[in-house]
C-alpha cells in the first residue's frame, strides 16, 4: 500500500541515506532542508510500493550530480527539475507518472523528494544502487541493460541540456562538463524506465529500508543499550559489525574530482590492539583489519558513532573519533559476474578479489 | 600596569588581575547574578580592592560573558531583522529562516528576501546583482527592521556585493545602522552562516548592553586607562568596537577561556584539562596551546550555526554532585547536584547532604568546611564513592584521548579539590592554586585573533600564493580586531580539497593571533 512521505519521515530517510552513503553521497543536510521546504509548501509525498508501479508508465529519476561541497553554498532553485521533467513529457508526448533515486545513499536520496512534492508526483520505493557510487553507470539499471540518457541536465537560471549518448560513459564526460560550466552542480533527470523495467532492474523497497534504519538509529536511546540498538540494526539490514575503533589518522587527496584517501583505525575494546584501516574514493572501497580484507565494494562499509550509531561521512571524520565500522551485504544484483566487474574493487583500481562479505567475514571468525 | 580579566559562567562570575609579567596578583569568585551586571560589579569590586590595587594602573580589561548566548536560548532583547540574501535565482529551494523555532523567526519578524546576484565556486557571477532590488526592499523595511544581514552566495570569494549592500543600506537607513554582512561572520555553508549573521544582527542592543554594562562597572570603580575587550569563542579578543559588530562571536568563549587558562596555569600545551565546576566537569583537549575544534556545528537555542565550538565533553561530575549510600552499601554519585547552594547543603558546611567535597574532605584530600561533620562517614564506603568518582573522570578523559598512551591532565575548576591524585590512564596530574579561576585567567591573557577562509582553484592560483594570500587577510581581520599589525603569527592553516570540483578546488582556512595594541 501506498503510503505519504511527511517532514518526519524526511529526517529519518536522511539518516538512513547517510549509512547506505557508505561514507560518501555527500552528507544529506542540505537535500533533508531542501525536501523539508518542498513538502512544507506542497504536501507530503506519497510512497509507491513496488506492485503499485504502473507496467507502462515512465518513471524518470531525479538527483543532483557535482560537487557536494559546492552545494553546501550554493544549492538549487527548485524548479529545475520542473523544466527538465517538462522536456521529457516533451520528448516522449507522454506524461511522466512518478520519479525515484538512482542512489538511496547520500543526498541524492532527497531529490527525488523535492521533484516529487513540487510537481505532485508519486515516488517509486526503488533505486539503482542499494547505495551511494561515484559514476553515473554504477546502477543497476545499466547493469540490465537500460539507458542512462535520455538525461536532461538543469541549472537554476533555466539553462537546459538534451543528453543522447550512445553509453554511459559518455553521458558521464559530457555531463560533467555541463556541471563544471553552471558551477559545479547540476540537477539531473535520467534513467526514464517503465514501471515494469524499475520493478525487474531496481532495487527494491529502498525507500522503507532506509526510513527504518534512520528510525531505528534516532531511538537509539529507547534501546536497552546501545549493543542492542546495533543488534536491532545488523539485524535490519543483514549487516555486520566489523571492528570498534578511533579514528587516529586521514589522509586525503584529490584527482580527477576524485577525493582519494585512506582512514586509519586503532581498535577499541574488543578490538584492542589491532589496527584498521578503510580506503575510499569518495565511498569506501575496502576495509582491513591488521591486513586481513573484511569487506570490499560493493558491499558497503560504513562507520557509526559508537555511542549514537549516527553514521558518519568522510567528510566529517576527524581525528579521535569513537567509531563502529559496519559492513553490509549488497545487493543480489551487484553480486554477479556483470556486477562485480561494474563496481568491484578491480573497477577502482585494487588488485583484489569480490568475495562476499558473509564468506569473508566467517572466515575471519574461523581464525 | 595591570590587566583585570572576568568571566561570567552559569553559577559563578570570576575576576582576576594579572600584572604585566601575566602573574595572578589576586582573584575572586562570585555567583553570577541573574542581570550579570551586578555580579560583574562585586566582583570587579572585591579584586580591586583586596589588595589595593591601583586602579590608574590597569590598561587593559577583559570579559568573557555568555549574555549573547543567553539572549537568543531564552528570546530576550533581540531586534528584527530584515534578511537580504545575494543569490538567485540559486538556493530558492531553501528560503532562510527554515527549521527555525517559530517563537524566534516572529521576534525577529520573518523579513527576508532573495536578490539577483552572488557568485559561483570560481568567482563568476550566478547571475547579475541589481542594486534596484536592493533599494526597494530597504525602503520597504524602513522603520521596520533594527538589523540587516546580508549573505551573499560565495561571498566568501567575493565580497563585494556584500559590501555594496551595506554601503547602500548605510545610505539609505543611516550611517550607524547596523548591517552584518556574512562573509565577515562563518565560513562555507550558506544555511549556517546565513543563520549566524541572522543571529548576529538579532543582538545588537544585547552587546551595547553588554558593553555599556561592563564599562558603568568600570567607571563606578573608577578605572579609566583601561581598554576594554571581549572573548571570542576562539580563544582570542576583540576590541569593543569590533564586538559591537559581531556579538555573535562572543558566544562560547567560556570553555575556551577555562582550556586556555589551564594552559597558561600549567605551562603545558599539550594535554587534556579537565575543569570541575559545582554540577559538571567539562573534558577539553589543548593541542598547542589551543582548545581542539568540535566537528559538529553548534546549535544555539534550537538555530544550527556553522560556528565551532572547543570540542568538550560534559560529565555530570562536580563538587556538588551527591552521593548515595544504598542499602546494599553500594554507592552511586550523581547526576544531581546541590549546585553552588553546596556552602549550605554539604555536610562539611552543616548541611545534611552527603556531596563529592564530603567524601574528598573525610578522605583528607583538602581540608574545608568542618571535617568533623564527616567523621561517622564509614572509611571504606568513602574509598568505594572515590573509586566511582575517578572511574566517571577516568572514563571521560578516555574518550577524549586521541590515542591509547597515558596522558597529561590539568586539573582546573572550584570543584577540583575531589579529583584523586592518581588516575589510570593518566602519566601526570597539573594543578595550581589559581586553577579555580582558570577561566577568568584564560580570557585575560589571550591574544587578538583573526580568521579567514576562502576557496581558491590552484589551477588558477598558485598553492603558495593562495597560503599567503589566506594568511594575509586572516592579518588584517586580526589587526580589525585590534592586534599589533607586526605581532601577528599563523597558528594554523587548513586545506580542504572538494571532490567532484574541477581545477584543485580546494578550501583554505588560516587562523592568526596578534598581541595587543595598546595604542588604539
Amino acid at each position: 500500500m501506498s503510503r505519504q512521505i511527511t517532514i518526519k519521515d524526511v529526517k529519518q530517510i536522511a539518516i538512513g541515506a547517510a549509512l547506505l552513503g557508505s561514507g560518501g553521497g555527500g552528507n544529506p543536510f542540505i537535500g533533508e532542508l531542501m525536501a523539508i521546504s518542498a513538502i512544507k509548501k506542497h504536501g507530503p509525498v506519497t510512497l509507491l510500493t513496488p506492485d503499485e508501479f504502473p507496467d507502462d508508465e515512465i518513471f524518470v529519476s531525479a538527483s543532483n550530480i557535482g560537487a557536494p561541497a559546492v552545494s553546501m553554498e550554493k544549492f538549487p532553485n527548485g524548479n529545475e527539475f520542473i523544466n527538465a521533467f517538462e522536456i521529457f513529457e516533451q520528448y516522449y508526448n507522454k506524461k511522466i507518472y512518478g520519479t525515484f533515486p538512482i542512489e538511496a545513499g547520500g543526498i541524492n536520496s532527497m531529490m527525488p523528494l523535492v521533484a516529487a512534492a513540487k510537481m505532485g508526483l508519486p515516488i517509486a520505493d526503488a533505486d539503482g544502487m542499494g547505495r551511494a557510487f561515484p559514476e553515473l553507470q554504477m546502477s543497476t539499471f545499466v547493469l540490465a541493460g537500460h539507458s542512462v540518457t535520455p538525461m536532461v541536465l538543469s541549472d537554476e537560471r533555466g539553462n537546459t541540456s538534451l543528453l543522447n549518448t550512445p553509453d554511459s560513459f559518455w553521458a558521464e564526460r559530457i555531463g560533467r562538463d555541463f556541471t563544471v560550466q553552471v558551477g559545479a552542480t547540476s540537477s539531473s533527470a535520467s534513467d526514464p524506465v517503465t514501471g515494469k523495467e524499475l520493478r525487474s532492474a531496481g532495487v527494491l523497497n529502498i525507500i522503507s529500508l532506509s526510513q527504518n534504519i534512520g528510525q531505528l538509529i534516532q531511538h537509539t536511546n529507547d534501546y536497552v543499550s546501545v549493543n542492542s540498538a546495533l543488534t536491532a540494526l545488523l539485524k535490519l539490514t543483514h549487516g555486520y559489525k566489523l571492528m570498534t575503533a578511533k579514528i587516529v589518522d586521514i589522509s586525503h587527496t584529490t584527482s580527477g574530482g576524485f577525493n582519494f584517501g585512506e582512514i586509519i583505525l586503532s581498535g577499541l575494546n574488543e578490538n584492542e590492539g589491532q589496527t584498521g584501516k578503510i580506503s575510499f574514493q569518495n565511498e569506501n572501497i575496502i576495509m582491513q583489519l591488521d591486513e586481513q580484507i573484511l569487506a570490499t565494494v560493493p558491499d558497503l562499509i560504513t562507520m557509526v558513532d559508537m555511542d549514537t550509531l549516527q553514521p558518519i561521512t568522510n567528510e566529517e571524520v576527524r581525528y579521535g573519533k569513537r567509531i563502529m565500522v559496519l559492513g553490509l551485504p549488497a545487493n543480489e544484483k551487484w553480486r554477479t559476474a556483470a556486477g562485480i566487474s561494474l563496481v568491484g574493487p578491480r573497477y577502482f583500481k585494487y588488485d583484489v578479489d569480490y568475495i562476499p562479505i558473509e564468506q569473508r567475514y566467517a572466515e575471519y571468525q574461523n581464525q | 600596569m595591570y590587566k583585570l580579566g572576568i568571566d561570567v559562567g552559569g553559577t559563578n562570575t570570576d575576576a582576576v588581575i594579572l600584572d604585566d609579567k601575566l602573574n595572578v596578583i589576586v582573584s575572586t569568585k562570585t555567583h553570577t547574578t541573574k542581570d550579570i551586571e551586578t555580579g560583574i560589579k562585586k566582583a570587579i569590586h572585591q579584586v580591586v580592592n583586596t589588595n589595593n590595587i591601583e586602579v590608574s594602573q590597569i590598561n587593559q580589561a577583559m570579559l568573557g560573558t555568555t549574555q549573547a548566548t543567553n539572549a537568543i536560548v531564552e528570546r530576550k532583547n533581540l531586534g528584527r531583522v530584515g534578511v537580504l540574501r545575494i543569490g538567485y535565482p540559486a538556493t530558492a529551494s531553501i528560503l532562510p529562516y527554515t527549521e527555525w523555532p517559530e517563537d524566534i523567526t516572529s521576534i525577529l519578524s520573518n523579513r527576508y528576501a532573495l536578490i539577483h546576484g552572488g557568485y559561483e565556486f570560481n568567482g563568476d557571477p550566478i547571475a547579475p546583482y541589481s542594486e534596484k532590488e536592493v533599494q526597494e526592499k530597504l525602503s520597504e523595511w524602513k522603520n521596520q527592521i533594527d538589523g540587516l544581514a546580508v549573505i551573499g552566495v560565495f561571498s566568501s570569494i567575493n565580497d563585494d556585493q556584500e559590501k555594496r549592500v551595506a554601503e547602500i543600506a548605510h545610505k539609505m537607513l543611516g550611517k550607524d545602522f547596523p548591517v552584518s554582512i556574512s562573509s565577515s561572520i562563518g565560513s562555507i555553508g550558506l544555511i549556517g552562516r546565513e543563520n549566524a549573521t541572522i543571529l548576529n544582527a538579532a543582538l545588537n542592543k544585547v552587546i551595547k548592553n553588554v558593553t555599556d554594562g561592563f564599562s558603568n562597572a568600570l567607571a563606578e570603580e573608577n578605572i579609566f586607562n583601561a581598554t576594554v575587550y571581549l572573548c571570542q569563542n576562539d580563544g582570542t579578543l576583540m576590541s569593543l568596537p569590533f564586538a559591537a559588530k559581531y556579538p555573535i562571536l562572543t558566544i562560547g568563549s567560556g570553555p575556551t577561556n577555562s582550556i586556555r587558562g589551564a594552559a597558561y596555569l600549567s605551562k603545558i600545551k599539550n594535554a587534556l584539562t579537565v575543569d570541575i565546576g559545582g554540577t559538571t566537569s567539562d573534558i577539553g583537549v589543548l593541542v598547542n596551546g589551543f582548545p581542539r575544534e568540535s566537528s559538529k556545528a553548534v546549535t544555539i537555542g534550537g538555530i544550527r550555526t556553522n560556528f565551532r565550538m572547543p570540542d568538550v565533553l560534559s560529565v555530570g561530575l562536580g563538587g556538588g554532585t551527591i552521593v548515595r549510600i544504598n542499602n546494599d552499601d553500594s554507592v552511586s554519585i550523581g547526576p544531581d547536584s546541590v549546585g553552588y547552594a553546596i556552602t549550605e547543603r554539604a555536610l562539611v558546611f552543616g548541611g545534611n547532604t552527603l556531596t563529592t567535597t564530603d567524601i574528598a574532605v573525610r578522605l583528607g584530600f583538602c581540608q574545608l568546611g568542618n571535617p568533623r561533620l564527616v567523621e561517622s562517614i564509614d572509611k571504606k564506603i568513602a574509598q568505594k564513592a572515590m573509586t566511582k568518582i575517578a572511574s566517571i573522570i577516568e572514563n571521560g578523559l578516555d574518550q577524549m584521548k586521541t590515542s591509547a598512551e597515558d596522558v597529561e591532565v590539568i586539573l582546573v575548576g572550584g570543584g577540583s579539590i575531589i579529583a584523586p591524585s592518581l588516575l589510570s590512564g593518566v602519566k601526570h596530574i597539573t594543578k595550581s592554586k589559581f586553577g579555580s579561576v582558570a577561566n577568568a585567567i584564560g580570557a585575560t591573557i589571550a591574544n587578538v585573533g583573526g580568521e579567514y577562509e576562502k576557496v581558491y582553484q590552484y589551477s588558477q592560483t598558485k598553492r603558495s600564493e593562495a597560503l599567503a594570500d589566506v594568511e594575509k587577510q586572516a592579518g588584517q581581520q586580526a589587526i580589525m580586531a585590534g592586534a599589533k599589525a607586526n605581532s601577528i603569527k599563523l597558528v594554523e592553516i587548513t586545506e580542504v580539497p572538494l571532490a567532484y570540483a574541477p581545477g584543485e578546488t580546494t578550501r583554505v582556512k588560516a587562523k592568526v593571533v596578534g598581541e595587543i595594541d595598546n595604542s588604539k
